[in-house]
């Protein structure tokens, strides 16, 4: 087989891809078609970045209505619409697509494969969300407006929806598309593109993260896809799934919605869960404590993940026998994710570490998303969770595993795999301003809501009374100014893809192991052309490090 | 550090807040609330809450000393274990051994709360987009609960009204509902329209409205007070703007309160017979063909024509009639000039259809469409026929045409 | 184990625009399908059609692309592999997508007839709503949704059909084994009477559907029993017809010889496909029309 194979049919001529020098049309051929994995990991991060931005705008104007009480900037419908809309985008927009991004780049590097499985299809999934999210975004300006019931569209009410909602449910089936071939492509990826000495057990985490995550995408997405076929027949030709007069329940909607939805916020934090335990062994310069545990953590948050979905549907009238079990198999999901935890921080026990940016935003994930998992315990609680579910208190909630859990986690590896992607760094200064301004603003905008919820504010209004006012404020200011402080990061990482500043080093970090930093820095284009041999930095290099550190190469080994 | 930083920022914002003449009471905590239910689930609350607290003071205490101890410059050589199944097992068992000293309690609580058997009253509470229909099953009494007309009027987008100046702003309303203290009273809830939740903080009672089900639940309030809650599911574009109230009073006073409305309630009865209409015609939305719902009651207020339905009603009757309507039930979304909202909520102002087939028109606003509430279950024939030829004349769609309860009877 | 005995240099194909092509189909396909379902016919029309022509014409391109370089022997054993687990992971989202309807109908069956019907906690939903509505399946609710209707007895059509299917999974192992025996004629042969008989489910299913909407009044409409019945029949319709056209492209492929005994898994993936319908088929055949 010939080395032309890997490469795109115009760059025989030079070595890399086609950039712009070469002329406007190709260059823009080259991202259109491109099957190469740091292209596509890169697009789906720009893309990623572009959704969070827009959600982000979306929820400061539900945040500038919060403002005081009274309306005074939007209609409700359009406030209900924002919300709805911001849900979407931030999850599938922004979230999953950013996962993907780091998984394309660095799934292939840290396991030794020459690019994913099936490129054209990650070409595909890739390109499709842009149109996806157009269509989505679009309805907005539909007879009707946007879609205002929710990110969790339950019948009747979505299907009073106006000439929007075809339009929303293709948008979702498209994206359903997208994720279901992305994880296809990393599961063969993982199982089929290893090199030959990177057995299963010694995977670095993230890639273990992102297997489960894939798994958990191709048993739910599909199921999504199907609740909202349904949605789509019962308004336009005549079902009656969801009507009582014909048989159906409208709550059956919700039982199979949360059936996808429940797994789906796990795929939403079990990345980041990877991303972390791969960030804290570097910076703590030791090997991650408890490997195994740590996988078989995951694969058992996954697993649960499938029988606890209706704790989101506590007061809809279940059966109590129902309530129960749905009550206790919910608790016992702290269990394995309070090994997580404790694993991270018995890595950190005892290390030596230093508090670059990666490691600011990994340590602030593990003490905030924490306080996220303590709420949601407190929501699992049924009796306590009729009075919490569809509060403020809810909101806050999922905002602290979703923002400083999740995006936290996206912005940490970020900082942390960009002078690989970029070949220079990135300025730790403006970086641990940039950690400082989003850590304590993310808090004056979430914490506060822990309060109203509790004394009684519900979700999803545009206008409340007075006796919650001082805190939704408070709420506003923070969530611009978190908003504000994310500018520092867009400008942080500019400057590292002009390729303005100090030129990183292979290795990156001190503490670092692992396949991904063997490769020069920047990766080039083709990383692995035949799979490598060596399959982390070498013992005597990191002898060289620390004495201590020698048996270790990131993974258990012993 | 971290925390503190924080705490202090926060705690910085509080006490300015609370200086600036601060609306209400800072509100942190989850009421008590006035039933034994609602004290248990306080209780409930509160131990998962210390729980979690000494938890994360034992976890992040480990971590944030560890954060201090072991950095670089204190600790430049990192240590070399990294496992131990001894300490996970330890570290799963004791957890798990914590969650089941709280799942005992809270399972106990929960079985309580869903047990309605021995109630001494029963209510029924159906949903509708956007108000509340009450309907006291054990006495003749039956009447619909909406956000009271000052809250309505200052929550208009740009109504230049400052709701610090409402009492209760958007938790208050035109008709609570009235319940006996030191009773078990059972809720029946159920939904015309989409799915709502009933809440009340105070009653720790909130269960979803589900169009086509009834759901089951008590309370046995143990203060006479009255106690505010809202609406709990999202339903649409003013679902921020249906409270419940309710208004405990002792076992005397509820009687008279009964008293007075049966007794009250007996020319309503007689319109109620002329005005029954099954609501067949909203089979669609209401998935309801055997309620019949009982709009008349409230309809009697604020509809000054009382007339028995088939009578002719002048034009100016209607016109004048029909404007109280439009102003109440639909200038929500197509505002108070026919203007709409486009494209959300579409003008009728020079609207084809307000201006064009009579047919069309009545159509629209009896069965809904899309967004559109259908109105044929929530106003009568006066009231519908009333607010058509008020749209078919004002703001200058002059189309000149009277439209006649007799012809929304023989529409529906 | 993920080492490759044949070669050792992964294979990337080099950029391609098929895949955008195919995203831009799909979007003019659901956007005119869209304005059809809000009555915009004549934009609709023309959208949904131009998407749909395009999405097939995009498939032909993307496989004839990857057929040919199949052909080549660019593909080496790890290609193989991937597009092996590949397929069955993706089977297995189909799966799952089934389940979304299966789980609707266990719903409807087990617990929200039942409920409408006053059954355990429900008694008051009965007793106030729906007062008379007894539960019994099948059902299009209390309030009669699409007037009364007959079903379709289950061992009539249906059970043909499920004997034509389940034999068509016997012919398709037949084709494989002409296949393993570098017997391409044999294998085309088999693969033809595969399709005759999908081609003969396909047929039955469609006189079904005659029968049900122009004689037994069961429609989309007849409440619970028609959603689930026409939801699950018609998309594993929808599967048996996609499955019946790989078929047909298989069979073609081997008449010209493509495939050699022990490296052909363009026909394995498509056999696969085959008997994951069939198994599907029988699911329903219990559930939907049995029981
Ligand atoms: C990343 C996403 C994410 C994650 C990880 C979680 C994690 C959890 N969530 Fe959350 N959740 C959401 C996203 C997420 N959630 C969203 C988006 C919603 C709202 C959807 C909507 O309605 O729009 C929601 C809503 C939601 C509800 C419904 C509330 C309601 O509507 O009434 C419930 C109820 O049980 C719940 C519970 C939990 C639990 C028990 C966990 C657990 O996994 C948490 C486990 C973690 C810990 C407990 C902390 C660490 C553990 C230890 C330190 C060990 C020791 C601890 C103890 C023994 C206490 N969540
Ligand atoms: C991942 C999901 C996610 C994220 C990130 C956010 C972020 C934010 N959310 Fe949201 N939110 C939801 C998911 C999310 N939310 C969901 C599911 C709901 C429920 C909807 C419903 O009720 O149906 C909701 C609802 C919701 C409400 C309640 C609305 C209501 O009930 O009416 C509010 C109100 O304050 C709110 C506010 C905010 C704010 C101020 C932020 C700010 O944090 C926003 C600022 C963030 C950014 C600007 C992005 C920063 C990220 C980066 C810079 C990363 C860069 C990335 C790359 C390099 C790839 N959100
Ligand atoms: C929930 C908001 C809402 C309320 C309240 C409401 N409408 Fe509407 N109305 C709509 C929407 C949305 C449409 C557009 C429906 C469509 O075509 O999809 C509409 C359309 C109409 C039309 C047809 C206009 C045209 O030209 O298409 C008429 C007439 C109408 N409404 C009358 C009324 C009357 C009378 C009332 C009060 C009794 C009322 N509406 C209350 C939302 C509302
Ligand atoms: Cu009714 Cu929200
Ligand atoms: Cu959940």
């Amino acid at each position: 087989m010939s080395h032309a194979d890997t490469h795109d049919a115009h760059d025989d001529h030079h070595h890399g891809p086609v950039t712009l020098k070469d002329g406007f049309v190709p260059w823009a051929l080259r991202w259109i078609g491109t099957t190469n994995h740091k292209d596509l990991g890169t697009l789906y991060l720009i893309f990623a970045f572009t959704m969070f931005f827009i959600g982000g705008v979306m929820s400061l104007i539900i945040r500038a209505e919060l403002f005081q009480p009274g309306m005074q900037l939007v209609s409700p419908e359009f406030f209900n619409s924002m919300t709805t809309m911001h849900a979407l985008v931030m999850i599938f927009g922004g979230v999953m697509p950013g996962f993907v991004g780091l998984a394309n780049w660095m799934v292939p590097l840290m396991i030794g494969a020459g690019d994913l499985a099936l490129p054209r299809v990650n070409n595909w999934g890739f390109w499709i969300l842009p149109f996806a999210f157009t269509l989505l975004l679009s309805t907005l300006f539909m007879d009707g407006g946007g879609p205002a019931s929710g990110w969790t569209m339950y019948p009747p009410l979505v299907l009073q929806t106006g000439d929007a909602l075809p339009f929303v449910i293709f948008a979702i089936h498209l994206m359903g598309i997208s994720s279901i071939t992305g994880a296809i492509n990393v599961i063969v990826t993982i199982l089929n593109l290893r090199a030959p000495s990177m057995t299963l057990l010694k995977m670095p985490l993230f890639v273990w993260t992102w297997l489960i995550t894939a798994y958990l995408l191709i048993a739910v997405m599909p199921v999504l896809a199907g609740a909202v076929t349904m949605l789509l027949t019962d308004r336009y030709f005549g079902t009656s799934f969801f009507t009582a007069a014909g048989g159906g329940d409208p709550v059956m909607f919700q039982h199979i919605f949360w059936f996808f939805g429940h797994p789906e916020v796990y795929i939403l934090i079990l990345p980041a869960f990877g991303i972390v335990s791969t960030i804290i062994p570097t910076f703590a310069r030791k090997a991650l404590f408890g490997y195994d545990s740590m996988v078989y953590a995951t694969a058992s948050i996954a697993f649960l993940s499938f029988i606890v979905w209706a704790h989101h549907m506590f007061t809809v009238g279940m059966p109590v026998a129902g309530e129960l079990f749905f009550m206790f198999a919910t608790m016992l999901i702290a269990v394995p994710t309070g090994v997580k935890v404790f694993n991270w921080i018995a890595t950190m026990w005892r290390g030596s570490m230093t508090f670059e940016t990666p490691m600011l935003f990994a340590v602030g994930f593990v003490f905030l998303f924490t306080i996220g998992g303590f709420s949601g315990l407190m929501l699992a609680i049924a009796p306590a969770d009729f009075q919490y579910h569809d509060s403020y208190f809810v909101v806050a909630h999922f905002h602290y595993v979703l923002v400083p859990g999740a995006v936290f986690s996206i912005i940490a590896g970020v900082y942390y795999w960009i002078p690989k992607w970029t070949g220079v760094m990135y300025s730790e200064f403006w970086g641990k301003v940039h950690f400082w301004l989003s850590a304590i603003f993310i808090n004056v905008t979430f914490f506060p809501q822990h309060f109203v919820g509790l004394a009684g504010m519900p979700r999803r209004i545009p206008d409340y009374n007075g006796q919650f006012a001082d805190f939704n404020w408070i709420s506003t200011v923070g969530a611009f100014a978190f908003f504000l402080a994310q500018f520092i990061f867009i400008f942080n990482m500019m400057r590292c893809m002009a390729r303005k500043g100090e030129k990183a080093t292979d290795r990156v970090w001190e503490g670092a192991h692992g396949l991904e930093w063997t490769v020069p820095s920047p990766a080039p284009y083709h990383t692995f052309e035949v799979p490598p041999e060596q399959i982390s930095i070498p013992e005597d290099e990191l002898t060289a490090v620390h004495d201590e550190f020698d048996a270790l190469d990131g993974h258990k080994l012993t | 550090m971290s925390v503190k930083t924080m705490l202090k920022f926060v705690s910085g914002l509080m006490a300015w807040g609370m200086s600036s003449a601060a609306l209400a009471a800072w509100e942190v905590n989850m009421p008590v609330g006035v039933t034994e239910i609602s004290r248990e689930v306080h209780g409930l609350h509160m131990l998962i809450f210390w729980v979690c607290v000494a938890i994360g003071v034992v976890v992040f205490g480990a971590m944030f000393y560890s954060v201090f101890a072991h950095r670089k410059s204190r600790h430049p050589k990192p240590a070399d274990f990294h496992e131990s199944t001894l300490v996970e097992i330890i570290w799963t068992i004791i957890p798990f051994g914590i969650l089941i000293a709280m799942a005992i309690p809270a399972a106990g609580t929960l079985i309580r709360m869903e047990d309605t058997r021995g109630t001494d009253m029963t209510v029924k509470i159906t949903g509708y987009q956007w108000k509340w229909q009450y309907e006291y099953m054990d006495h003749d009494i039956s009447y619909f609960s909406t956000l009271d007309a000052k809250s309505n009027e200052a929550r208009r987008l740009g109504s230049g009204i400052d709701p610090a100046t409402v009492d209760n702003y958007l938790l208050e309303v035109d008709n609570r509902l009235v319940l006996p203290v030191g009773k078990k009273v059972r809720f029946l809830l159920t939904s015309n329209d989409v799915i709502h939740a009933w809440w009340v903080p105070d009653l720790a009672v909130k269960k979803d409205a589900v169009p086509g089900y009834i759901n089951e639940m008590w309370t046995q309030i143990d203060e006479p007070g009255i106690y505010r809650g809202q609406c709990a599911e999202l339903c649409g574009r003013d679902h921020g703007f249906m409270p419940v109230v309710v208004e405990a009073v002792s076992q005397e006073d509820f009687d008279a309160w009964v008293a007075g409305k049966t007794g009250g309630a007996q020319e309503a009865a007689a319109e109620e017979a002329v005005a029954e209409e099954p609501a067949e015609a909203s089979v669609e939305a209401a998935a309801e063909p055997e309620e019949a719902p009982a709009a008349e009651q409230v309809a009697a207020a604020e509809a000054p024509a009382a007339e028995p339905a088939a009578a002719e009603m002048s034009k100016d009757e209607l016109m004048a009639s029909g404007e109280k309507v439009y102003q109440t039930y639909c200038s929500a979304c197509h505002q108070a000039g026919g203007e709409g909202l486009p494209p959300a909520f579409p003008a009728l102002k020079g609207s084809a259809i307000a201006t064009g087939d009579q047919a069309a028109h009545i159509d629209i606003v009896l069965n809904g469409k899309n967004a559109m509430t259908p109105f044929g279950g929530t106003l009568n024939d006066e009231q519908l026929a009333a607010v058509i030829t008020y749209e078919r004349n004002a703001w200058g769609n002059d189309t000149g045409d009277v439209v006649q309860p007799a012809q929304i009877k023989a529409a529906r | 184990m993920s080492q490759n005995s044949t070669a050792d240099t992964y294979y990337v194909p080099a950029g391609s625009s098929w895949p955008f092509l195919m995203t831009i189909a799909l979007v003019i396909f659901v956007s005119g399908f869209g304005h059809m379902l809000n009555e915009d016919m004549s934009f609709g029309r023309i959208a949904f059609f131009t998407g749909l022509g395009f999405i097939i014409v995009m498939t032909f391109v993307w496989l004839r692309g990857v057929i040919h370089e199949s052909e080549s022997g660019k593909y080496n054993m790890q290609v193989d592999r991937t597009y092996r687990w590949s397929m069955g992971w993706f089977i297995f989202s189909e799966v799952m997508f089934f389940g979304a309807f299966f789980g609707a109908l266990f719903y409807a069956r087990i617990l929200s007839v039942p409920w409408v019907a006053g059954a355990g906690p429900e008694l008051m939903t009965n007793e106030v709503l729906w007062k008379g509505f007894e539960a019994v399946w099948p059902t299009n609710g209390p309030a009669d949704m699409g007037g009364e209707f007959s079903t379709i007895p289950a061992w009539g059509v249906p059970f043909l059909n499920t004997l034509i299917l389940l034999t068509s999974g016997v012919t398709c192992t037949f084709a494989h084994h002409g296949l393993k025996e570098g017997n391409h004629r044999k294998a085309t042969i088999w693969l033809a009477a595969t399709v005759a008989l999908g081609c003969g489910f396909l047929f039955f299913q469609a006189e079904e559907y005659i029968e049900a909407y122009s004689h037994l009044n069961l429609t989309l409409e007849s409440g619970i029993y028609g959603s689930t019945f026409f939801m699950l029949t018609g998309f594993h319709g929808m599967h048996v017809t996609l499955g019946t056209i790989m078929l047909i492209i298989i069979m073609f492929r081997c008449a010209k010889g493509h495939f050699t005994e022990d490296r052909h898994f363009g026909f394995e993936g498509v056999a696969w496909y085959w008997h994951f319908v069939d198994v599907v088929w029988i699911g329903l055949f219990i559930f939907v029309y049995v029981v």
